[in-house]
């Protein structure tokens, strides 16, 4: 399911959007996530505040929203682009990869919160493939 | 026997009373025919379905939207057995319409995601939690009679 010239342009369309929101959208989506799928949480021992919108979760969630604008500027070229990221994930942090379909999910669900209209089923699409491929990406040096 | 809190029932029931068929039914069904092209598959005989635009102005669409969601009724009225109410729709969905139950998940997917733009903010964190608990169990019990 790879991305398709008209997916890349409605991926970079839309994401330019949610940069106006972009912090709101990280420290949601990653609030959000812990509360609904509190296993996740098992791999956020070391902060002191696991609570929607706490700190260290705001921090957090920025860090992903700057690895997803990274992403889309190397949207060409993933996984090659996100070398040091996947590299990073398969040996240090080694979050399975079922929690990035997780979090994918939860990012959706916020996207179309705050963006009603434009969030359309199209849309919807060419994001879902990208944060899949993202996804992949992340996961290449796992084994 | 799956144990609800009063949050969690008061939650279901008030979504789904407050819920406007209508609109939401097909909101979801087209959704999930457009970002999961593949469950196309059972809707043969449903028309045009060719791009997106088609799909979502397609009226045995939106009809069968509005079914599906009126299906969970039951399920919202027998929240203590859901399993036992959904054993005939189980069997219906596994021997007569051949549904990979995987395709359950992504409606419900497309679902969880229409009515948190239709609640906005009131979508919280714990309402989403339980609503995809309610879910998932409407999804597991559609699966159950499948051999």
């Amino acid at each position: 399911m790879s991305l398709s010239a008209k997916d890349k342009a409605a991926v970079k369309g839309f994401l330019a959007k949610m940069k106006s929101r972009s912090d709101e959208i990280g420290t949601e989506s990653l609030s959000r996530m812990l509360v609904v799928y509190p296993q996740t949480k098992s791999y956020f021992a070391h902060w002191k505040d696991l609570s929607p919108g706490s700190a260290p979760v705001r921090k957090h969630g920025i860090t992903i929203m700057n690895g997803i604008y990274e992403a889309a500027e190397k949207i060409d070229e993933l996984p090659g682009g996100l070398l040091t990221l996947s590299e990073l994930h398969a040996f240090m942090l080694r979050i399975d990869p079922v929690n990035f379909k997780i979090f994918t999910h939860c990012m959706l669900v916020v996207l179309c919160m705050f963006f009603p209209e434009d969030f359309t089923p199209s849309i919807h699409r060419a994001i879902d493939k990208f944060l899949a491929q993202v996804a992949l990406a992340l996961a290449e040096k796992y084994r | 026997m799956v144990e609800w809190t009063d949050f969690e029932r008061s939650t279901i029931e008030s979504i789904f009373a407050k819920m406007d068929y209508e609109d939401v039914g097909p909101a979801a069904l087209s959704r999930c025919l457009v970002v999961y092209p593949w469950t196309q598959r059972y809707f043969g005989n449903f028309g045009n379905l060719y791009n997106a635009a088609a799909i979502m102005s397609n009226k045995m669409v939106a009809q069968h939207g509005i079914t599906v969601l009126h299906g969970m009724d039951r399920a919202v009225k027998n929240m203590d057995d859901i399993k036992a109410t959904y054993a005939e729709l189980s069997v219906l969905h596994s021997e007569k319409l051949h549904v990979d139950p995987d395709n359950f998940k992504l409606l419900g997917d497309c679902l969880t995601i229409v009515l948190a733009a239709r609640m906005g903010t009131a979508f919280t964190a714990e309402v989403q939690a339980a609503f995809q608990k309610f879910l998932a169990i409407v999804i597991s019990s559609l699966g159950r009679q499948y051999h």
